[in-house]
């Protein structure tokens, strides 16, 4: 297993620059997710670190070793694709031995490790079946099985639950945590679903226009996104923006909305007068009679024990997560209230997040 | 609108009984919603009542008139597919048009071009009225194919899964427009999918189908908190429902012949302890929340927790059940 370290990385193709200057190391053992829409280089990044691209620019080490011109081949590392290609002649036992019999590796090891991750995928069952009649769970499990089996230093996937259903997405991204849980293989998976990155990752990346915009955990992003691209693309649904327009002031403790003053946590940045916008998350809005905020509700959306009500104001649109008892509907003249605890500040000309006391907090808490 | 009543319906193909002895009625107004996984027959139903396949058995009317025997064009119905065909040498103005321009409706062009606006308003394409259809993105060509739809007034709208081919971000806000929009015109809809998100959120009442029969039909509330059977409890909820021996673990307002209890995240009641029966086998991030996967003996349980309480693999609790659902040994619904 292995660390990989990017060192000023640039991609560019022609006059397009896919990645821009990134540096960033992803830990030995490590899950580590790139997120972002398309075309925002999270394909390019992992191609280059496996090899399938050279960078334009900057170094790529492996374990502390320049990788950076070495070829795919010879950099050891595993691969798993969104199409996921087995040999449609062979068996299943076939199909994850074969990078085996291309290393040369003797019959009775290879037996006994495409045996041991069968056994970890579960699928030891169907070794001898042709993989032409298995569901697309199982095939995604063969094609698991046979980057897993070479033990690489590391294993690249790129959107490899993209083809399945939503439902059957969620089981394999669960199965995929806990075998990562498991063998603790350095891993670079790339994804645009936030869920699924969410649910998987140690640490995620998240891309945009070819920058890294932020790196952290799970919950560390979704608490303290440094942007609005971050705050907007994470979170189902994702981080409502209240725009206003203000000048601020360092240690100022509140906001001024419409002349309602909404209590933010304490800014350690000034900002002259400008677009700005609030960033509430949806479970952090609560609706009263009593709201500084008001609104008129515009969709009511039952989703069992919670719902999520659509509410239009002066500001924009907002969503909050409410429980499902309290009653609300349509057109509805409300107020909301904000856990002011929660709260992030935008410059909404550039997109970044204002510095303020949530982003002293603990990393994890 | 009208109201729609499928009385005794039963659809075979081959051997397959696609629908089997089906009554429905669908007043005016209403937002149905026929939820079931595919091959369920929910699909069969809605190009029934188009039209598009004739009952084997039973009858079909619109306002108390029987139109089993008619043709699709004479029902005056709406369809909305999930893969949407515009025609690509259009541009959106004339896609939208292009349902009251059939020479059997004669509407005058002052009259087609204010309702094609009011509609474009409506699914907010105004802007793109003089665009060609094929230079929009996916989801603003399904907002054209609704469109499209709702430019006519038909006695019913038929939607079969319009929002499963857009990404998750565009689904959530057409659910909230489409359902906007239905309460708006006081439409009647039949829509039918097998997304549960998709039937809570917009229905009025939902219709469960398994097997090509109805099994409960009621408002999402109904069917979330007293779904009839085992099956029907399965189809909802986020994460989805736990099914556990009653003997499985402590269980609060149990009725005497339950077999099978049905646990929510709302019915689980967790205490960490070192010495308790629940092991952690995964923290999965939500943000807003987290996944909680627990194993207990031989069973599985799934629940929802707060990110602040901090959860690791490995970590050990005691489960209490309080007043779950609870199923006798044939999977019905026990009431305490």
């Amino acid at each position: 297993m292995a660390e990989i370290d990017l060192q000023n990385v640039q991609k560019r193709f022609g006059d397009f620059t896919a990645v821009r200057e990134s540096s960033f190391t992803i830990r030995d053992g490590e899950f580590f997710v790139l997120l972002g829409p398309s075309g925002c280089g999270k394909t390019t990044t992992l191609r280059m670190i496996a090899g399938l691209e050279l960078p334009t620019e900057g170094k790529i080490l492996l374990d502390g070793e320049d990788v950076t011109y070495k070829r795919a081949s010879q950099r050891d590392i595993g691969f798993v694709f969104q199409l996921f290609a087995l040999y449609p002649r062979m068996t299943v036992r076939e199909n994850i031995a074969f990078p085996l019999k291309c290393q040369s590796v003797p019959r009775a090891e290879t037996k006994r490790r495409v045996e041991e991750v069968a056994k970890l995928l579960r699928i030891e069952h169907l070794l001898e079946r042709s993989v032409s009649g298995l569901s697309g769970g199982d095939s995604q499990r063969v094609a698991l099985g046979r980057a897993l089996v070479r033990r690489a230093k590391a294993c690249m996937m790129d959107e490899p639950l993209g083809a399945l259903d939503a439902e059957f997405r969620h089981l394999m991204c669960v199965e995929l945590h806990a075998l990562h849980d498991r063998i603790r293989a350095t891993t670079v998976y790339v994804t645009h679903d936030q869920t699924e990155a969410m649910a998987m990752a140690d640490r995620i990346a998240v891309m945009n226009h070819g920058v890294v915009v932020q790196i952290g955990s799970p919950q560390d992003i979704y608490d303290r996104p440094s942007a609005m691209h971050v705050a907007g693309f994470i979170g189902s649904p994702p981080m409502n923006f209240l725009r206003f327009k203000s000048s601020l002031a360092q240690g100022q403790r509140s906001v001024q909305l419409n002349g309602a003053a909404i209590r933010v946590p304490t800014l350690r940045q000034a900002v002259a007068e400008g677009e700005l916008a609030l960033g509430v998350r949806p479970e952090h809005v609560t609706i009263s009679d009593a709201g500084e905020i008001r609104g008129e509700v515009f969709g009511v959306e039952y989703m069992g024990t919670m719902q999520i009500v659509t509410v239009n104001t002066k500001h924009g649109q907002l969503k909050a997560r409410i429980p499902s008892r309290q009653r609300v509907q349509v057109r509805e003249a409300v107020g909301l209230n904000f856990d002011s605890e929660r709260l992030v500040v935008f410059d909404a000309v550039s997109g970044s997040a204002l510095k303020s006391r949530l982003f002293e907090e603990s990393a994890d808490g | 609108m009208a109201e729609v009543v499928v009385d005794r319906v039963t659809k075979r193909f081959g051997d397959v009984e696609a629908n089997r002895d089906i009554s429905l009625t669908v007043p005016n107004g209403e937002f149905m919603v026929l939820l079931g996984p595919t091959g369920a027959g929910k699909t069969t139903l809605l190009r029934l009542i188009a039209g598009l396949e004739k009952p084997d058995a039973g009858s079909i009317s619109f306002d108390e008139c029987d139109v089993t025997d008619d043709p699709p064009a004479q029902r005056n119905v709406s369809v909305v597919f999930q893969q949407y065909s515009l025609y690509p040498h259009l541009t959106v103005f004339d896609n939208l048009a292009f349902p009251l321009r059939a020479p059997v409706r004669r509407v005058p062009e002052s009259e087609i071009k204010r309702r094609v606006e009011e509609v474009a308003r409506l699914v907010r394409i105004d802007h793109k009225l003089a665009n060609a259809a094929t230079r929009l993105s996916g989801g603003e060509m399904q907002r054209v194919a609704i469109g499209r739809a709702l430019v006519r007034r038909p006695s019913i709208y038929l939607m079969d899964e319009p929002l499963s081919s857009l990404d998750a971000k565009l689904r959530a806000e057409l659910r909230v427009e489409l359902k906007h929009i239905q309460a708006d015109l006081g439409a009647t809809v039949l829509y039918v999918t097998h997304d549960q998100v998709e039937a809570l959120t917009m229905a009025s009442r939902i219709g469960i189908l398994e097997q090509g029969r109805l099994v409960q039909v009621g408002t999402p509330q109904d069917i979330y908190e007293r779904p009839a059977n085992i099956y029907v409890a399965g189809r909802l909820g986020i994460p989805a429902i736990n099914f556990l021996p009653v003997d499985a673990l402590p269980v609060e307002g149990a009725p005497q012949r339950t077999a099978k209890v049905g646990a929510r995240t709302e019915h689980i009641e967790l205490v960490p302890a070192v010495d308790g029966p629940a092991e952690v086998v995964l923290v999965e991030h939500l943000g807003s929340e987290n996944f909680l996967h627990l194993q207990v003996g031989p069973h599985k349980l799934v629940t929802l927790v707060p990110p602040g309480e901090r959860w690791h693999s490995g970590a050990r609790a005691r489960v209490t059940l309080r007043r779950p659902l609870c199923f006798d040994t044939a999977g019905q619904l026990l009431v305490a």
